[in-house]
């Protein structure tokens, strides 16, 4: 579904990642782990196709390069980014967002566009098994919201959107317990053969909840160590101070 | 993000100019053109002499020059002050007999004139150059007692009425363009709502700038006697040209006691090209007086046309806790300029104002807010809330803020908010990544900023105002 070969990216003179390999299957849950500063949110912005990064090396996506192509059509194409910061957007009511993207969304797949009883009832759906207030729908996007409230909204987002790739960056950090499960379940209950995911955390915490197939550890821009589960737990032990 | 450079122009679907043969004054601002005027439109005498007053007046007056956006010196005397399709030189009696070419113009406007195709629920005047060419509706307001009808036919028909309130509000004296527009002014809207009446829809003004080398000098005047209440809104559009045109506009509006006017404006004059030349000078004097108690005036204004807008609709709060409100949305992109605001004028007791105002400002444009609120010593406990936020998109735009705040008691209160952010680039990246293309993203974050004010819009409008703000927005972030 996803493959990187040698993906390097800077801002200006700044290289962040360099040279990163990886290779993901549908059905696949990988985590990629590592300390402040080693290019994971870098990574999740340049997969989405943020702007501002100097790109080269191959960016394939169902075979298919992305380099040319704008964040929009990507996420169109079935990438999706639950934001480690979801972004406030004063005056936009939530449900009016989520019915915008969702058949922007669905007109690209060639699905038919819902009208908004038929959305409403999605969406409260959706919400409901996050255990999202329906009242928080009328509120405007991410606006004095809590950290857990926000965090919600961006798996509510991945639910209703059903893309082939979900990047979560850094989903469960802020999170409390309860949050963190209800996010995990979120997570598990959309997880199927069709479907990916690249989880990227500090913590192992998460991956008690979300089994990842495969771990990586990207320290200074380059995977330096890739295992299974374990590897998670190994980390949480020793830290990183041995890929440094 | 992209770098393509969207020409805004193309968006701009009012600029076609309609062929039609027009009526005109002879050139240039002199006692004959008013005298000229004044006959044409048959007005009584003390009308022309009012006209001839404020000539005179005008003459001792300078163009005032404290504002923000400069302009290049308006010679005066190279204008037409009247001009009127040949077509309505006798004013027809029913829309069968207006000149197809004027039906067809309105209809390409949107405005759908004829019988069958009104917008249901809201009646229509409709002013080409400087002739009002039809009235909707006139005859179901008529069996409320309600007077909705050009100026120059209120002149003929309700002449106790016109000289009662015009200029009661803007007098004669005021200032340079509201005496220009005193001495030339050729037509507009004037509305009458009887004491207790409801006015059960929407009235509505389309203004339409058609020949060349001629100045629109509207005049408007709205009464809402004792508990009644209208909602008014009026449009305008005008042709592509290389020429600035002056607008200069007088609307009064006058609310007795407990009576209500709500005033709307969509204006999207044609605001030049992205170079800056041509498009319209909007310079217009906007006053309502909540003359009786308890009574309320609100001005909605959406500005996203002309190549200088320069206005402050403004509300003077005489009655006991009469109630003012100024809602504003104002666009300028490319080489446009607007120096916009209002005025809150606190004479009665417990009055109070309201101000909600959004700038956004793109490409090179430039975008000043402008505001008075006046506490005056007898106006005790009033309050005024003002909000002034600015949105600019780029680098080489601009927003100003200038609120004059004035309390002259102890009892009143002021508060006043002012924020001024870009264009958050993470707020577009949020959009992208939820599927919606650049174009879609900028509406949505701009609608959001501006929802305050666009919710203040009748229904009938709310949507395509919404519209229009995104459309005057496109190709602004490169």
């Amino acid at each position: 579904m996803l493959e990187l070969k040698d993906l390097k990216a800077s801002i200006g003179e700044k290289s962040i990642i360099k040279g990163l390999n990886l290779h993901i299957k549908s059905g696949e849950v990988h985590a990629i782990m590592g300390p402040n500063g080693s290019g994971k949110s870098t990574l999740a912005n340049v997969l989405s196709g943020k702007n501002g990064y100097e790109i080269s090396g191959s960016l394939k996506f169902e075979g298919q390069n992305l380099n040319e192509i704008p964040i929009d059509e990507r996420a169109k194409k079935g990438i999706f980014l639950a934001f480690q910061y979801p972004i406030e957007i004063p005056g936009v009511n939530t449900s009016n967002f989520l019915k915008t993207s969702l058949n922007t969304i669905r007109k690209s797949k060639g699905e038919k566009n819902l009208d908004t009883i038929a959305l409403l009832k999605l969406i409260k759906e959706k919400a409901s098994e996050l255990n999202i207030n329906e009242k928080f729908l009328s509120r405007q996007l991410n606006v004095g919201f809590s950290g857990g409230e926000k965090k919600k909204n961006e798996i509510l987002q991945m639910k209703l959107l059903e893309p082939k790739l979900a990047i979560l960056d850094e989903t469960d950090s802020g999170l409390d317990i309860d949050a963190l499960r209800i996010v995990a379940d979120g997570v598990n209950s959309y997880k199927s053969k069709k479907n990916s995911f690249l989880i990227i955390t500090h913590y192992q915490r998460l991956l008690d909840y979300i089994k990842p197939d495969f771990v990586h550890v990207l320290s200074d821009g380059k995977i330096v160590k890739t295992g299974n589960s374990n590897l998670a737990q190994e980390l949480e032990k020793t830290g990183y101070k041995n890929f440094n | 993000m992209s770098d393509k450079i969207i020409d805004t122009n193309k968006e701009y679907k009012y600029g076609f100019t309609t062929d039609i043969e027009s009526f005109k004054a002879p050139k240039g601002l002199t006692e004959d053109t008013i005298k000229f005027i004044s006959k044409e439109k048959k007005e009584p005498k003390w009308l022309l002499d009012w006209r001839l007053k404020a000539y005179k007046r005008l003459k001792s007056l300078k163009e005032p020059n404290w504002q923000k956006p400069k302009y290049p010196k308006i010679d005066y005397q190279d204008l037409y002050y009247y001009s009127a399709p040949k077509s309505v030189k006798d004013k027809p009696n029913s829309l069968d007999e207006v000149d197809p070419k004027l039906l067809e113009t309105y209809k390409k406007l949107g405005i759908p004139l004829d019988e069958q195709k009104r917008l249901s629920g809201v009646a229509v005047d409709a002013v080409f150059d400087s002739v009002s060419v039809a009235t909707t509706f006139k005859g179901e307001l008529t069996k409320k007692g309600i007077i909705f009808c050009s100026i120059s036919e209120a002149i003929q028909k309700h002449p106790d009425l016109v000289k009662k309130y015009l200029g009661s509000v803007i007098p004669l004296t005021d200032h340079y363009f509201a005496t220009l527009n005193s001495a030339v002014f050729t037509d507009g809207s004037f509305v009458y709502i009887p004491p207790n009446v409801r006015c059960p829809m929407e009235l509505s003004t389309y203004f339409r700038i058609n020949a060349s080398q001629t100045g629109q000098f509207e005049r408007t005047l709205i009464i809402a006697d004792k508990g009644s209440y209208v909602s008014y809104l009026e449009g305008c559009t005008a042709p592509m040209r290389d020429e600035n045109q002056l607008h200069a506009a007088n609307v009064e509006l006058v609310a007795l006691d407990d009576a209500e006017i709500k005033y709307s404006t969509v204006q999207n004059w044609y605001p030049g090209d992205e170079e800056g030349k041509g498009g319209i000078y909007n310079f217009v004097t906007k006053r309502g007086a909540c003359r009786g108690k308890n009574s309320k005036i609100s001005w909605t204004q959406v500005e996203t046309g002309s190549a200088i807008t320069w206005k402050y609709p403004s509300c003077i709060l005489q009655g006991d806790n009469s109630v003012g409100e100024f809602y504003s949305i104002a666009i300028t992109n490319n080489h446009q300029k607007a120096d916009t605001g209002t005025k809150m004028i606190h004479l009665g007791k417990n009055t109070k104002s309201k101000i909600i105002s959004k700038g956004i400002s793109a490409g090179k444009a430039d975008n000043t807010y402008r505001g008075l609120v006046d506490i005056n010593k007898k106006a005790t406990n009033s309050r005024n809330y003002t909000q002034c936020d600015s949105l600019l998109m780029g680098n080489k735009c601009g927003a100003h803020t200038v609120p004059y705040i004035k309390n002259k008691n102890s009892s009143s209160i002021i508060e006043h908010e002012a924020t001024t952010s870009k264009i958050n680039e993470e707020q577009l990246f949020y959009c992208n990544q939820r599927g919606l293309d650049q174009e879609e993203a900028i509406s949505l974050i701009v609608n959001g900023f501006c929802k305050e004010v666009l919710q203040q819009l009748p229904m009938e409008f709310a949507v395509e105002a919404q519209k229009l703000v995104s459309i005057s927005l496109e190709g602004s972030v490169g």
